[in-house]
């Protein structure tokens, strides 16, 4: 459609079907959209031979018993019923995903929060913690498990040997069942806390006019006042949208686990992410990994939308209606 | 520590009055300060104990208590690291991969969010959207049809599914961050520039491009650190030993034979290091242009 040379409108008067169906009535604003067109083409391209069309492709394939050596085979809701009833790690991998999600995304944000807070004080120095603060986000993914791996190590990790100087015998972490778990939460908070999300509240702290912090001063609002009636409410689109990222950035993980525990012990960190991982690329069960993916996508749009309801609750757009 | 904190506070309230101000302003800001101390402590430790274990000899590594230093550091542990498993070639494939998608990242999403930002044509907002709704979306659910693709093009075991995709506009993240760029950018600029006769292409390259440059260097840069530090596609794609990026490969050097039973933590550790420190040196050089495109997403986000 955009592959008409673009002289052909230029040079007539007349607008052709094609231009009108850009949505130009002037042979200059057809000159436009179909340069417009051009520009978007690659990107067009790419949505559709990377992302639409592969949705379509795992919506079809979810209904399949697909194991790439042979075509699939059309199974109906077979893999759905086979993901509730007959696979006995889909649901504890929901509820490990959930768990871990539940401490992250609320410990993150109040964290992520709390730092920005901090630095939005305008104290001297503040530049220098901030970059202090955003260099665990750098850290791939990998060589955050095995350096966390060695900082958790039961005898001679220094966290365990800092505890021990407290009087605790530091449980086995990454090894033990019951401390798997909440061994990957500290290292992700530890990783993200101070990254993207502190420096996006940042933003949105600044952003605060101080007129009004000013005028509530006057008024004889204290410290906690403030915050509660002018920062929290200015802020609240952009705490509106961490929440939505951390809540998609939690229910993904998977390099940490897969990398540090792999899974286990004994699958108490068998995150949702490994499971479809391992079904549909160590076991190639194209189909049921579809399937998998599928629920994955639902119980995020649904999160996401719950989100998104319930915000209209408590998100304030200074702009008015927007 | 809060009620510690609380307790210091009031204790300096309790002075006596006219001086009370200024001491509770200091004794507030000390209080600040060491909070802030102790908390970049516990972000800066397991860098710390990342490099000395890395610097440390095998038996070292396991002493009780564990020393913070280590006797005499041994740098050449590195270069073992680098003979332990083809860590050279690793490297190597990972400047390839991130090269080459960065390039097409940058070059891509500025010209799609040009698209987004300075034309009118039917359906640009519903491609628009369409564009933000694939930021939502996980991976996990495109990605086994991309690999039936690519393995449909025998690509699998290449670096190519690493890199092309990214040439198709990079991704809806930089294309949105672009285009905020752009919008923020007089349209007069450009409309000047048609009048005296230059082309969309020549608007684009001359005008627009040069006054995007720290949004540029902003996707850039993002783009660099998530290559350089995604696992998942090269997990997927790549299966031999000679494929393999960096990322990928570092956790093999869990599975390394120990030789005589000898711990080989201080390896993995300074192999750590070597995968950590492009993305601390693009950070440190370049700062500004990080927060600047972290800030832009969100604030219109």
């Amino acid at each position: 459609m955009a592959q008409a040379p673009p002289r052909i409108a230029g040079r007539t008067r007349e607008v052709s079907w094609l231009a009108r169906a850009a949505g130009a009535n002037s042979p200059l604003k057809a000159h436009k959209a179909l340069w417009g067109y051009i520009f978007l083409s690659p990107w067009l391209v790419g949505l559709v031979v990377f992302i639409v069309g592969p949705i379509i492709a795992s919506f079809y394939l979810s209904f399949t018993d697909y194991q790439v050596m042979s075509p699939p085979n059309w199974v109906g809701l077979a893999n759905y019923e086979k993901a509730f009833t007959g696979d006995n790690l889909f649901w504890p991998s929901i509820w490990v995903t959930l768990k871990y999600a539940l401490v992250v995304v609320p410990v993150g944000l109040l964290g992520s929060l709390l730092l920005a807070m901090a630095l939005n004080q305008g104290k001297r120095g503040t530049y220098s913690f901030r970059t202090i603060f955003y260099l665990p986000s750098l850290v791939p993914a990998v060589a955050l498990a095995l350096v966390w791996t060695w900082l958790f190590h039961p005898e001679v990790g220094p966290i365990n040997v800092a505890l021990s100087y407290a009087g605790i015998k530091g449980p086995a972490w990454i090894a033990d069942d019951h401390w798997a778990l909440p061994a990957l939460i500290i290292i992700s908070l530890w990783s993200s806390v101070g990254g993207n999300t502190m420096l996006i509240f940042l933003a949105g702290l600044q952003g605060v006019p101080s007129a009004l912090l000013d005028a509530a001063a006057i008024d004889g609002a204290g410290r906690w006042a403030k915050f509660r009636h002018i920062t929290l409410p200015m802020i609240s689109p952009t705490v509106l949208f961490n929440l939505i990222l951390g809540v998609i950035g939690a229910l993904k993980v998977f390099t940490l686990a897969f990398v540090a525990t792999k899974g286990g012990p004994n699958y108490a960190t068998w995150f949702f992410a490994l499971h479809i991982y391992q079904q549909a690329f160590s076991y190639f069960r194209m189909g049921y990994g579809s399937a998998l993916a599928w629920l994955f996508v639902i119980m995020l749009l649904a999160f996401t939308y719950l989100q998104l309801r319930v915000s209209q609750r408590w998100v304030y757009y200074a702009g008015g209606e927007s | 520590m809060a009620r510690q904190q609380a307790f210091l506070v009031e204790l300096a309230g309790a002075r006596p009055a006219g001086r009370s101000h200024a001491i509770a302003w200091s004794v507030g800001n000390v209080l600040f300060y060491l909070a802030i101390a102790l908390l970049s402590v516990i972000f800066l430790f397991p860098f710390f104990w990342t490099v000395t274990s890395s610097l440390k000899q095998p038996f070292e590594l396991f002493e009780y208590p564990p020393k913070l230093f280590p006797s005499v550091p041994q740098v050449q542990n590195y270069l073992t690291a680098l003979n332990t498993e083809p860590l050279l070639l690793w490297v190597w494939n990972s400047v390839i991969v991130v090269t080459l998608s960065t390039i097409g990242v940058v070059v891509s999403s500025s010209v799609v969010a040009y698209s987004f930002a300075r034309f009118e044509y039917r359906g640009r907002e519903l491609f628009f959207i369409l564009t933000l709704a694939t930021m939502m979306l996980p991976a996990q659910v495109t990605l086994i049809p991309q690999f039936i693709l690519f393995n449909a093009l025998g690509w699998i075991n290449t670096l190519l599914p690493l890199w092309v995709p990214f040439l198709f506009g990079g991704g809806a993240f930089y294309i949105f961050l672009m285009r905020q760029f752009l919008l923020s950018l007089p349209a007069d600029l450009d409309e000047a520039a048609l009048i005296d006769g230059a082309s969309y292409l020549q608007v684009f390259w001359l005008v627009l491009l040069p006054l995007c440059q720290p949004a540029l260097a902003a996707v850039a840069i993002i783009s660099f650190v998530s290559t350089w530090n995604d696992f998942l596609s090269p997990l997927i794609y790549l299966n031999s030993q000679e494929k393999f990026t960096l990322a990928l490969g570092l956790q093999f050097f869990q599975n390394v034979p120990e030789e005589g039973g000898m711990p080989l933590q201080h390896l993995l550790m300074a192999a750590s290091v070597m995968a950590m420190i492009p993305c601390l040196v693009l950070f440190f050089s370049f700062q500004r242009y990080f927060v600047e495109g972290v800030v832009l997403s969100g604030i219109k986000g």
